[in-house]
């Protein structure tokens, strides 16, 4: 027999099965129920079937990420309805519109341990596999779903290696890496897939890795991993409430991969996604020197306290260019608490950045809309038509690198002049 | 929800994300005509209403990829879509029009014969797909899934559910 890979042996795990298969439909009982700004949707789902009990509220984390502060009476109705089925329900793992984007406040809180299984109302929910936990995301519905009955129904994926060499050159971060797999392999590359990422991950930081997992997404899979290791040992002890819930849940050494891919990280440059689709990405030189109206430096996939860490550098001591509105929008409370002890934020403020409240932001389109006519660049992970306002603006997407020398500069610019 | 779903199709290319099904600003509606007077309004601002004259909507490859938003499937449901034939759909949008009680179809050979406004005729029952002379077959759903489709939707399998409990 056969040994198995990660999502194999997690979704075996969990649906209380010795081994799975891929292709095999299983009931699975997630670990972690995340829901954001949309569980008031699932909570007038749980009214129209007229359930009255949750399965386990302890298994429930809902986070008011987007549109928050409320922007409208609707918003602020809607923001009522998660608090009050949050105090009806006991839900301890409740945080409100000022904690940041659910993602990384329910890793930096301690609710993802490696092994467990996640879902939530956020396709991104693929970056619980930086701990080595597999993420998927579902609908509200479904949400209301594995609320009441604390199962779903999931297909076992077949899974992709990418075994990766090599270290980046100065200027070149796990967003160029994603950036390129994405451009290669294509937005359905890897539909429905597990992808593992090994060899040179080993090397890279979990901040590096919650990028990875989180922008596999937008090549179609299913939940992506880097292996749990010291990296995530480190970044978990003193989080996990139990210590004992670090587990690790590794891919056996004769484990059956559908494809495997290897990539020198030494010959990656700096990638931009062009509009309106991630796939479409270019290397810096093909796109150097586009006009940029709006810089970004925001979301689940690049506002981490590294990523903030990583643009100041490149601005401390300098300015932003006068044609570009600089947007700062921590990607939670603990990392803005972080920028604002060590210095960062006032480098970024001197700079010329405004900072918004932590949470989605201009991404989900909340704040930061953009004109017909108008460019962004954004370290987010999706630069779709019209997502950021007017059909007729252009988003590019970057690492916070790129980011920082094209605000500098007015124009999309290669980072590597300020390494 | 019905067997036989006959009608007019419209076309779409790959990669139909759900940013332009629906745009984010929009879904702090869950209500299927709301969604649906935005329906592709990014594509053009006549979309949402020159949708309403087709029953099935016919694309390539990847259809409702990006955000897990449901309200992708509740707007093209709003706008009076039966069902949608793609190449293939992304994960997240295939889940959620099941669970919204949206027959989706993959049916890879469908796609380069059909033209918009092509009269189209699918047997869910039979798993057969009519267009013209020619005949397609395509997957079934596998039966847990497929139950959840029958009854309208995730909604409606876990009032039934609680019913029965």
């Amino acid at each position: 027999m056969a040994g198995h890979t990660i999502a194999e042996k997690i979704l075996a795990a969990k649906s209380g099965k010795s081994e799975v298969t891929p292709g095999q439909i299983v009931e699975a009982y997630p670990d972690l129920v995340m829901s954001h700004t949309a569980t008031w949707r699932s909570v007038s789902v749980m009214e129209k079937v007229g359930a009255t009990k949750l399965y386990d509220p302890d298994r429930l984390a809902v986070v008011l990420d987007h549109i928050a502060p409320a922007k409208s009476e609707k918003n602020a109705s809607d923001h009522q309805a998660c608090r009050k089925f949050a105090t009806k329900f006991g839900i301890t793992k409740f945080y409100d519109v000022d904690a940041g984007i659910a993602h990384l406040v329910l890793m930096e809180a301690g609710h993802v341990a490696p092994g467990d299984l996640i879902v939530g109302t956020d396709s991104h929910c693929t970056i619980y596999g930086s701990l080595g936990a597999l993420g998927t995301g579902i609908g509200y519905t479904e949400v209301a779903s594995v609320w009441i009955t604390g199962k779903l129904w999931m297909k076992v994926p077949e899974s992709f290696k990418v075994s990766l060499s090599g270290a980046f050159s100065p200027g070149v971060y796990s967003k160029d890496l994603m950036l390129h797999l994405i451009g290669n392999l294509g937005a359905d590359g890897a539909s429905y897939k597990s992808v593992e990422f090994y060899g040179a991950a080993a090397g890279l930081s979990v901040s590096e890795r919650m990028t990875m997992t989180n922008l596999a997404m937008e090549m179609g899979v299913k939940c992506a991993f880097v292996p749990p290791d010291a990296h995530t040992e480190g970044y978990l002890h003193g989080r996990l409430e139990d210590p004992a819930r670090y587990r690790p849940v590794l891919a056996d050494a004769d484990a059956v991969y559908e494809r495997e891919i290897d990539v020198d990280l030494g010959t990656l440059e700096p990638m931009v996604a062009c509009p309106h689709e991630v796939q479409n990405t270019k290397p810096i030189g093909q796109v150097k020197g586009t006009r940029i109206d709006q810089a970004f430096l925001g979301s689940c996939a690049n506002a981490k306290y590294e990523d903030l860490v990583v643009a100041a550098r490149i601005l401390k001591g300098r300015h932003v260019h006068p044609g570009v509105r600089f947007i700062i929008t921590p990607g939670s409370k603990n990392i803005m608490l972080e920028a604002a002890k060590t210095g960062v934020l006032e480098t970024l403020l001197e700079s010329g950045g405004m900072f918004t409240n932590p949470g989605c932001g201009a991404c989900a389109g909340d704040g930061g809309v953009m004109a017909d006519g108008e460019v962004c660049l954004s370290t987010a992970n999706r630069n779709f038509l019209g997502r950021m306002g007017s059909s007729k603006a252009e988003i590019y997407l970057s690492s916070p690198a790129t980011l920082a020398a094209s605000a500098i500069k007015g124009c999309i610019s290669d980072p590597r002049e300020f390494y | 929800m019905e067997s036989v779903i006959q009608g007019r199709a419209v076309k779409f290319g790959d990669n139909i994300n759900s940013d332009i099904i629906i745009p984010g600003r929009y879904l702090i509606y869950i209500d299927a005509q709301k969604l649906s007077e935005h329906a592709f309004e990014v594509l053009g601002k006549e979309y949402p209403a020159k949708l309403r004259n087709f029953q099935i909507l016919v694309a390539g490859r990847n259809f409702g990829c990006g955000s897990a938003r449901e309200q992708a499937a509740t707007a093209i449901q709003g706008v009076g879509i039966k069902a949608v034939v793609a190449c293939s759909f992304a994960r997240t949008f295939y889940r959620n029009a099941i669970n919204d009680g949206l027959p989706i179809i993959e049916c890879p050979d469908l796609y380069p014969e059909v033209q918009e406004g092509d009269e189209v005729k699918i047997d869910l029952a039979a798993s057969a797909i009519q267009h013209g002379a020619k005949e397609y077959s395509f997957p079934q759903l596998p039966d847990s899934v497929r139950k959840i489709l029958e009854l309208g939707g995730l909604a409606a399998y876990l009032k039934a559910q609680l019913a029965q409990a």
